[in-house]
């Protein structure tokens, strides 16, 4: 009977010995995406720096030259122009207009307005005007909610199993998140709402393998008495490793039509998710395992040798 | 685990049927959907702005010409109180948040601090009154301060909010937007979303106009290219286009208000062809007319709209019936858009749009076609890969995973929440996270097996294991998701319902559902091995 197995069954494949290379090469990548969020920084959208996006499409194929010429003349600072899907779909970018909230509104009109007059049978597909105090409040919530979403799993996590797990998952999430900012400042895609919704979904998909493992190592803590939790770890990851790829393969093939189909909205949205989803397998295996190595290497083995602190009983 | 009384399993098909009885209004069309009973036709997902096209604008009150207004209306009465209670000043001063009296004689203060007691109101009290005074009211020597409270202003504010949400609504109503939604957000602002509407120009326009209406009567003593005006008048430009002057001497009191207007229609006068509104007014406001005409016949009286002149026309006769004419420089369009206004009443404050976001009907069909691609698609992918690992197991979890779909699609369509276009990115995601449950399971009883254990032990023990694991990873998801729903705004709220819904039913078709037809299929064919 023919079994698709992405890795045979019964693997022995030592992971605990590269533990330092695995935590030292992601702690630099972490410190690298942290760099690059100062320097150049993120390439923020209209949802947290204010300002206009115009989706329109063209009769024609679309003259960029004739386009930016025609809208550099309403003298509103830069102009980003940017073709995508079709020839004649372009997506126009202005800047945070100045004045208040209502001058991004009046700016958004004069360009509708200058579009139909200049290249006539062009149609709007697409507005979004976005105030600065809108726009701050946005990237507020947005900020609230993702470290609300780090207490939450710390607190859930520190419920269900024992303080080095949930200092494990927490410190885990929190190299994967750097990361993905990295990821983002590095292709310059737009960092706005829908990156929050995607940063959000990585912690929750990094965190759901992360108790996966975590649940096997606390079976086997009970069964295995006396094995050593470097090797117990080794063990669990083994076990549960058709698991943790299977569940990645299925989550990367019901997003990689998003990538593929998405339009412009949803195209980054999947691109940022596969990253995360082959981010957040890497780090279950290679940083949150580790990490209970070392905060629990004395603590987590009942009937140890060195009986250093009252053992958390599972 | 393993047993499933006879009412359970029709429970569990019974869930399903009515699950996909749920769904289908979704794809039937219109004229079906109308001759079915409304509780069934009425049971479909509601699409969101960037789906079916639309426009989505969010609204600030101006706070500060709230406050504003009722400081200036608090000069007015001061200024009458103290007359009425003869006590002199020097001067009555508009503050920040209330008014500063200088007086004449100290002597007085106790009793002009009477008097500007008089006019506070009570807020916060209920129907039998009570409640706080809304003005505080502290003499300091000759200079008596009557500031407005905290409570009065937050009280000021709601109404503000209130009234105007009233008022866009009927304005909106008036441009014949299907099915508009208007809601407050906030302590100031209102949330309007428009469907249909792709160029929400004149909505902008309908609603970034205060339109208060005033007739004034001229003041004929001064003269406006002077700008300056006597007491108890103002200057007042007159509106863009407009046919004799630039600017008028208005009279600060109002004669008549554009409250009491009852109607008010476009339309062209007979004899000129050129456009004007016509209005009406309400009982009070009809007799109040009819005795200024009356007694200023020969005189211009102005016609102020957000304190621009539209026209001054000379009054010839009294006017008693209550009827009039505006004309002044109007099209068809512009007259349309001021008989609107004035028929839906008057903002009590300023309006701003904040926020536009507008879609176009074409890019959301767009974006419909899209999602829909890409859900068939990883649904296929998924169901592919499950089948080549799991084989008949696999395709009890593809099947189940149609089922969540379905589920999820009717618990969206049962309570008429809004699919947007990161819904459907949810939908997608939460596909490939609750087929997680059963790739656990189907791991779990394969390790059981390799152990050793028979065909129900390891089924047995395949799912017990794998439950509390199960549990443990979807609530963290369903965590996130909640804060995401908080914090969220638009669109992106519809990825956190639709994920949720996702796994919730997960729960149920992942493992129930996926259960029940292990179960069935053991009982029937007895295997000697499980097709893991």
């Amino acid at each position: 009977m023919f079994r698709l197995r992405l890795v045979p069954d019964d693997t022995k494949i030592p992971f605990m010995r590269g533990r330092h290379a695995g935590l030292i090469v992601s702690a630099l990548l972490s410190i690298a995406s942290v760099v690059l969020f100062f320097y150049p920084g993120l390439n923020y959208g209209i949802d947290f720096r204010g300002g206009i996006v115009i989706e329109a499409r063209t009769p024609a194929p679309a003259d960029f030259g004739q386009l930016r010429h025609t809208l550099n003349a309403l003298n509103m600072g830069q102009v980003a122009l940017q073709e995508f899907g079709s020839p004649q779909d372009v997506l126009i970018r202005l800047e945070r207009q100045p004045g208040d909230d209502a001058a991004q509104q009046v700016a958004a009109d004069k360009v509708r307005a200058t579009l139909a007059k200049e290249i006539p049978g062009t149609t709007v597909r697409r507005v979004e005007a976005v105030g600065a105090s809108v726009s701050s409040e946005l990237f507020f919530n947005g900020m609230l909610a993702l470290g609300l979403a780090a207490v939450a799993m710390l607190i859930y996590i520190w419920f269900r199993f024992e303080w080095q797990f949930g200092v494990g998952a927490v410190v885990t999430m929190l190299l994967d998140v750097t990361k993905i900012v990295g990821f983002y400042a590095v292709t310059g895609m737009q960092f706005n709402l829908t990156a929050i919704a995607a940063i959000l979904t990585i912690m929750g998909y990094s965190i759901n393998d992360k108790v996966v493992v975590y649940d096997r190592m606390r079976e086997n803590l009970r069964i295995y008495k006396k094995m050593p939790l470097r090797e117990l770890i080794d063990r669990s990851i083994n076990e549960t490793l058709n698991r943790t790829l299977g569940t990645s393969m299925c989550t990367l093939l019901s997003i990689i039509p998003l990538a593929l189909f998405g339009g412009e909205a949803l195209q980054d949205f999947g691109l940022v998710l596969i990253f995360g989803i082959f981010l957040a397998t890497s780090s279950s295996i290679f940083i949150a395992a580790p990490i209970l190595l070392f905060l629990g290497e004395n603590r987590l083995r009942r009937g140890a040798p060195v009986e250093a602190a009252p053992a958390a009983t599972p | 685990m393993l047993y499933f009384p006879r009412w359970k399993i029709y429970l569990i098909i019974a869930i399903c049927v009515l699950g996909t009885i749920l769904t289908l209004p979704n794809f039937f069309s219109r004229e079906t959907l109308s001759s079915l009973p409304a509780w069934y036709g009425n049971s479909r997902i509601h699409l969101g702005l960037d789906l079916r096209g639309g426009s989505h604008l969010l609204l600030e009150v101006d706070m500060g010409a709230v406050i504003r207004d009722r400081v200036d209306g608090l000069v007015d009465s001061a200024r009458t109180a103290l007359r009425t209670a003869n006590v002199g000043y020097t001067a009555i001063n508009p503050g920040e948040r209330g008014i500063t009296v200088q007086l004449r004689d100290p002597a007085q203060a106790e009793d002009a601090a009477k008097a500007l007691r008089g006019l506070a109101n009570r807020v916060g009290g209920g129907a039998l009154g009570g409640g706080q005074p809304d003005l505080d009211v502290t003499v300091n020597g000759t200079t008596i301060a009557a500031t407005l409270s905290e409570a009065a202003l937050r009280d000021r504010a709601t109404q503000a909010v209130e009234q105007s949400i009233e008022i866009v609504r009927r304005r909106i109503d008036e441009t014949g937007v299907n099915e508009p939604t208007i809601a407050r957000q906030g302590t100031d602002r209102i949330l309007v979303q428009l469907p249909g509407v792709e160029d929400p120009d004149r909505v902008k326009r309908l609603l970034g106009t205060t339109a208060k209406m005033t007739f004034r009567l001229v003041d004929m003593n001064a003269d406006p290219t002077t700008g300056r005006a006597p007491p108890g008048s103002e200057v007042l430009p007159s509106v863009e286009g407009g046919r004799n002057q630039t600017a008028y001497v208005v009279r600060k009191k109002v004669e008549v208000d554009g409250a009491n207007l009852k109607n008010a229609t476009a339309g062209t006068n007979p004899q000129t062809g050129e456009w004007v509104v016509n209005f009406e007014f309400d009982g009070v406001g009809a007799r109040r007319f009819a005795d200024i005409t009356k007694t200023n016949v020969g005189r211009p009286f102005a016609i102020v709209l957000d304190n621009k002149v539209i026209s001054a026309p000379v009054i010839r006769e009294p006017i008693t019936g209550g009827r009039g004419q505006i004309s002044g420089s109007f099209n068809a369009a512009s007259a349309n858009d001021l008989a609107v206004l004035l028929r839906a009443g008057a903002l009590p404050a300023p309006l701003k749009v904040i926020e536009e976001r507008t879609v176009g009907p074409d890019l959301g069909a767009d974006s419909i076609r899209a999602g829909l691609i890409s859900v068939v698609v990883g649904f296929v992918a998924v169901c592919v890969y499950m089948i080549a690992a799991y084989g008949l197991f696999g395709s009890f979890a593809c099947f189940a995973l149609l089922i969540n779909i379905v589920l999820t699609v009717a618990a969206l369509s049962m309570l008429q929440a809004t699919l947007t276009l990161p819904g459907i990115a949810g939908i997608l995601l939460s596909l490939g996270l609750s087929v997680d449950a059963n790739i656990l399971i189907n791991e779990r009883i394969r390790e059981e097996t390799r152990k050793g254990r028979g065909v129900f032990g390891s089924l047995e023990a395949g799912f017990t294991r794998a439950y509390s694991t199960i549990i443990d990873s979807n609530l963290t998801t369903v965590i996130k998701m909640a804060l995401l729903f908080i914090f969220g705004t638009g669109a992106i709220k519809g990825f956190s319902v639709t994920i949720t819904f996702g796994i919730l039913i997960s729960l149920f078709t992942a493992t129930v559902l996926v259960r029940l037809m292990m179960v069935s299929w053991l009982r029937q064919s007895r295997p000697a091995a499980l097709p893991v």
